[in-house]
């Protein structure tokens, strides 16, 4: 089967790709060749040729994370070529596609690098740091069951709206990859700001707040410097005013909250 | 620890007190800029010499001396702990990177910047500052203003900007300053959570426009008085 | 074996109702001696653990993910309906119940489904209250949009991530239990066996994907929340981890499989452009709205086009044919998912697909455009049509789309009674994982409903039922079935280990694949699918003598993950095979081509089929064993569809 574009020429490729056998053994660089890859194919296709040679060869495959494989799932992660998620704006590394490459290239594949995330193998990073944030206080303190009903609150739509755009975090962990002080302050800020501006979220707004914080510096995450690099290549848009909002609301929090 | 210290020693703590000192800095700037411009006014030094006078005796500028001098410590010294944090962050680093595609230069290298700053308000404390103040470091020659006998501060910036090289410091750490400001301006309102949709796009443009209008300020009295003499 | 459906007695709308009233209840103080085992993080299996935990059971919750939010749910699109009537457009209980019923080409149970629609308006009111922000309008509350061709606007909707949404809301309520201590999660752990003890669940056996150690967890019941089995195709809109080995394993164990063979074909995706392909992009069906659908008139044409000689502006009007505005007038190019899919198939077989493969269907907006102009339709489907641009490196705007249909969802699954338990005592299955609510065909914005459905409302209750009638007593993983349960996961992991042969997993994935779309997929007939059973045989022979897994177990070893997936894939392949074989009728997502009304429509077999096939494994290469469970019909009536 030909690809969707006949006149695409195939590539040749160089790749530099991370190795590293588990957690307590130091990993290098090791160069691989790829021929004949298809600008069609998305980057992991990509990889996916490669990891079909190696076997072949009786080598062993590449490990990286990947699942949906459509930008939603969060799982996909590397750091391309000097970028997280690769040079496409917006665009997490499963949806980054080869034509943004050229026949002769040379890619270099790195995974996440942070103290928070250490590497489990290969390019794969263990995340688990964002789900104990999320555990110190990423939820509203509901129940099932014996809420009210939908619509006995309204939204501000503007409010609503700003809310579910902060809501959008995919939690690949690119803003801390991007940053150089490896922080995790955009993912954070996230899910304090969509509870935070929502009635529902209110509530417990000031000890969420202080418990995420608290959490995230527990985990080792770099402090925020505001270079914006989080925002400019989260692949799903998180604004820089979430992390004004977070360090807002941990303000007030810190000065009103009961929580000595 | 209490809330207090916990709170302040976060990391969104330390940055909140990073922009408070800073903030109070650039106020700092202002002041002292106002008072450098009597530089110009072309009396030999009078205004210039009563102004510093003025600032090294008066009881509510000593104790504001002593605010600042503790800006500059908390600013320092949170820079430090922060930075060693966020080099421990990030123990194993990219074999490639290219953080220019997503952010400025100079919000990336504020510690470089800082420590120009740093470095040479050494140099400057020790020119001016430690004699006027102190009598120390070879002090200052003395002058007379309406028969009342002064320090000649005047003289002594007269006299230092005839060096060349030490207006070059002068104008590369201005221009460190400016780089410093343009990033920190701003980004202390970030900090502070201060960002409004409204008001934000103000603050952003006010705070390029301050920088470089404060240190070209400055910058401008070495250059003018070594083409003066 | 006597299937047992357990549905209440009494009128349709009471059942629920009366039955919460009747199961048995376990005394708050009780509910810390039961422990409760979750396999899956989606949205079924997320909101029953976090409910089950609320509710004071100690939970020991499982995914093979890194984290319980990526789950594969968090990629629906559209929405989630909920009978809620805020439109005033005279939605109901009832009218959610019976356009599901008639959805589903009556093969879903009545009592499921009109329980269903009964929790829907629950759901919404628990992802609000979580902090789920679902679209509002103006005056500050919620919208609705129609969907999926109802009549009514009861679809609650994130934008296009309403999926995303509501995962990220029951992973904060499983944070939150898990923050509190009632859950223990184990990401990154796959489960590979049920283990049973004296004819109950009472556990599982997994591996830890990090380490690859091999570990039992105990426990008074297990609930089974892990997902469809599209993947069996290769090629679906699932995520490339979402797999059946969880559910196949438990069927091997004795649980029933039912209606195997219901799979849903969407007919939007965006169509393989090679054969590195790994997975298929599903568009939001919306588009259909405003978009035509129309092949070359002649095979002639097509080949040239295909050839690149000329290009799809060159084709002149009328050598175009709008293939669904001339068969179906009434309805166009908004017929059903699966009329739809069909009959791009069909285009395709005559020859005149587009696209170099020849696999394609235009999907043409240059009448919306001249009609509502490009920023219209740009604010309509501005997102959809970046997405396409960024896949396929073409301007939707200036060139039609390619569409292809693509396995999108499974009908198919455990069989449930009405508690959501398996035929094993114990053992619960929710969500997509089970068979019960959408019959041989779901409606559009019903699987998010369905997975919160089972996990807030329904299993908190009729596993109560269960576990009150259960001793405290724990069993111990040292207990010989645990360890026998071991035994056999070492065994097969170290079979596919010393194989060492030369063709890789996911050459046999792909393989696979291809038998099942080519022979068990949009279209079937006795013929192929008989062919198709004795080819998955000797693949899977051929996977057992010669696939080639590298490295080692106690490693993370993604090669060897896949190949136990594959591995069961494998043998579910050809039970779908057998269960199409079986249904000689054609409803909803199973259309065989014996089986048709004169003009090509699916023709359904009511007298003989009305029944539920739960298949009865008997032995891998052993024909399994059918089970039917009659479905009764007390308050709909059953019609035939017609879109003409």
């Amino acid at each position: 089967m030909a690809g969707s574009n006949p006149n695409a020429k195939p590539m040749d490729l160089t790749l530099k790709i991370w190795r590293q056998k588990d957690r307590n053994t130091a990993g290098q660089l090791v160069t691989y060749t790829l021929k004949n890859i298809s600008p069609d194919m998305s980057f992991l296709e990509m990889l996916d040729v490669l990891n079909e040679e190696l076997l072949v060869r009786g080598e062993e495959p590449v490990a990286f994370d990947h699942d949906c494989r459509e930008g939603i799932c969060g799982m996909c992660s590397l750091f391309i070529n000097g970028r997280a998620h690769g040079p496409e704006r917006g665009t997490t590394t499963c949806q980054l596609h080869m034509r943004h490459f050229n026949h002769g290239d040379t890619i270099t594949i790195e995974p996440w690098r942070a103290a928070a995330f250490p590497v489990h193998k290969d390019l794969i990073v263990d995340r688990s740091a964002f789900d104990r944030i999320q555990q110190a206080g990423g939820y509203v303190s509901v129940n099932t069951g014996g809420v009210p009903d939908a619509n006995e609150i309204p939204i501000p739509k503007t409010i609503a709206d700003k809310a579910f755009d902060a809501a959008t975090c995919i939690g690949c962990g690119a803003c801390v990859a991007a940053c150089k002080n490896a922080s995790a302050m955009l993912f954070v800020s996230a899910k304090v700001s969509q509870l935070a501006m929502l009635p529902q979220g209110k509530v417990e707004a000031k000890t969420r707040v202080e418990n995420m914080v608290a959490q995230m510096d527990v985990e080792g995450f770099g402090a925020c410097s505001n270079t914006g690099a989080c925002a400019a290549e989260c692949p799903v848009g998180i604004s820089l005013d979430n992390i004004a909002m977070l360090n807002r609301e941990y303000l007030g929090a810190k000065a009103s909250s009961e929580n000595v | 620890m209490n809330w207090f210290t916990k709170t302040f020693s976060s990391t969104i703590g330390r940055k909140i007190i990073m922009s408070i000192t800073g903030l109070f800095l650039c106020s700092f700037l202002v002041v002292h800029l106002i008072g450098n411009l009597t530089l110009f006014k072309g009396d030999d030094g009078v205004t210039f010499n009563l102004y510093s006078h003025f600032m090294a005796n008066n009881p509510i500028i000593r104790t504001m001396e002593i605010v600042l001098v503790l800006g500059f410590v908390f600013h320092i010294y949170d820079a430090l702990v922060l930075t060693r944090r966020n080099k421990a962050a990030r123990p194993v680093g990219y074999a490639e990177n290219h953080p220019q595609e997503n952010s400025t230069w100079s919000s990336r290298n504020m510690g470089l910047l800082g420590t120009v700053i740093l470095v040479f308000l050494i140099i400057h404390l020790w020119n001016f500052f430690v004699p006027a103040r102190f009598g120390a470091a070879g002090g200052l020659e003395g002058v007379v203003i309406e028969n009342v006998d002064y320090d000649n501060l005047y003289l002594k910036v007269v006299q230092s900007f005839q060096i060349w090289w030490y207006v070059l410091i002068y104008v590369i750490s201005m221009i460190a300053l400016a780089y410093h400001l343009i990033h920190g301006f701003q980004s202390a309102f970030q900090s502070l959570g201060l960002t409004h949709k409204k008001y934000t796009p103000f603050i952003k443009t006010f705070g390029v426009v301050f920088s470089i209008a404060v240190c070209f300020g400055f910058a401008i009295i070495p250059i003018y008085f070594f083409f003066a003499a | 074996m006597i299937l047992d459906s357990k549905i209440p007695e009494g009128a349709l709308a009471e059942k629920w109702d009366k039955h919460k009233f009747n199961v048995k209840l376990v005394n708050p103080a009780n509910k810390r001696k039961y422990d409760i085992i979750v396999v899956g993080t989606g949205l079924a299996g997320a909101s029953a653990a976090a409910t089950l935990g609320e509710l004071g059971y100690n939970v020991k919750a499982f995914c093979f993910q890194d984290s319980p939010r990526r789950a594969h749910s968090i990629a629906a699109q559209g929405g989630i309906n909920a009978a809620k009537n805020y439109q005033n457009d005279g939605d109901s209980i009832f009218r959610l119940f019976y356009d599901t019923i008639k959805g589903g080409d009556y093969r879903a149970r009545e009592a499921n489904v009109y329980r269903l629609a009964q929790v829907s308006v629950n759901i919404i009111d628990q992802c609000v209250a979580q902090g789920v922000p679902f679209a509002r309008e103006y005056g500050g509350l919620l919208a609705n949009r129609s969907f999926g061709g109802a009549q009514v606007s009861r679809t609650f909707y994130a934008r296009g991530q309403t999926g995303q949404q509501l995962l990220l809301g029951a992973y904060s309520a499983l944070n939150r239990q898990i923050a509190y201590g009632k859950v223990k999660m184990y990401p990154r752990t796959e489960m590979l066996d049920l283990v049973m003890v004296d004819g109950k669940a009472r556990g599982i056996v997994v591996r830890n994907l990090i380490t690859g150690k091999i570990e039992s967890h105990s426990a008074h019941a297990v609930v089974l929340a892990t997902g469809g089995y599209g993947n069996v195709f290769f090629l679906s809109t699932n995520a490339m981890g979402s797999n059946a080995t969880a559910a196949w394993r438990a069927h091997k164990k004795g649980a029933l499989f039912a209606n195997p063979c219901f799979t849903q074909i969407h007919p939007t995706c965006i169509p393989v452009s090679g054969e590195y392909q790994s997975k298929l992009t599903l568009m939001s069906e919306s588009l259909r709205n405003d978009g035509r659908v129309w092949v070359p008139k002649t095979v002639e044409i097509a080949q040239r086009l295909r050839k690149g000689e000329i290009t799809v502006n060159d084709i002149k009007e009328e050598d175009r044919d709008y293939y669904l505005e001339r068969k179906y007038p009434a309805f166009g190019n908004l017929v059903p998912r699966d009329v739809a899919s069909r009959n791009a198939k069909l285009m395709c077989d005559e020859g005149r697909g587009v696209g170099a493969s020849g696999l394609a269907v235009y999907l043409d907006f240059a009448d919306a455009i001249r009609r509502e102009g490009q920023p219209a339709i740009a604010a309509k489907y501005g997102n959809l049509f970046d997405m396409y641009a960024k896949i396929t490196d073409e301007n939707p705007y200036e060139k039609p789309m390619r569409i292809y249909p693509a396995v999108h969802y499974t009908m198919g699954g455990l069989w449930v009674d009405y508690n959501l338990m398996t035929n094993i005592p114990g053992l619960y299955a929710t969500g997509e994982c089970n068979f019960s609510d959408h019959g041989a065909n779901r409606l559009g914005a019903s699987a998010l409903m369905q997975g919160l459905a089972d996990g807030y409302f329904v299993i908190p209750y009729t596993i109560g039922d269960y576990l009150a009638q259960t001793p405290y007593d724990k069993v111990s993983t040292d207990h010989p079935a645990f360890k026998e349960a071991e035994q056999n996961v070492k065994a097969t992991t170290d079979r596919l280990l010393s194989i060492k042969g030369n063709r890789t997993v996911d050459d046999f994935h792909k393989a696979l694949g291809l038998l099942m779309w080519d022979y068990c997929g949009m279209a079937r007939n006795a013929e192929g699918l008989q062919f198709a059973k004795q080819e998955i045989r000797k693949l899977r022979d051929e996977f057992w003598q010669n696939v080639k897994v590298t490295g080692v177990n106690e490693e993370l070893n993604q090669t060897l993950e896949k190949a136990h997936r594959v591995a069961d894939f494998l043998e579910l392949g050809e039970l779908m095979v057998d269960d199409a074989l079986n249904r000689n009728e054609s409803c909803g997502g199973h259309f065989r081509e014996e089986y048709q009304t004169p003009e090509n429509e699916a023709l359904r077999d009511d007298e003989n089929y009305a029944y539920v096939a739960a298949w009865e494994f008997t032995g891998v290469g052993n024909e399994p064993i059918l089970h039917k469970e009659e479905l009764k019909f007390e308050n709909v009536k059953l019609t035939q569809r017609s879109y003409k």
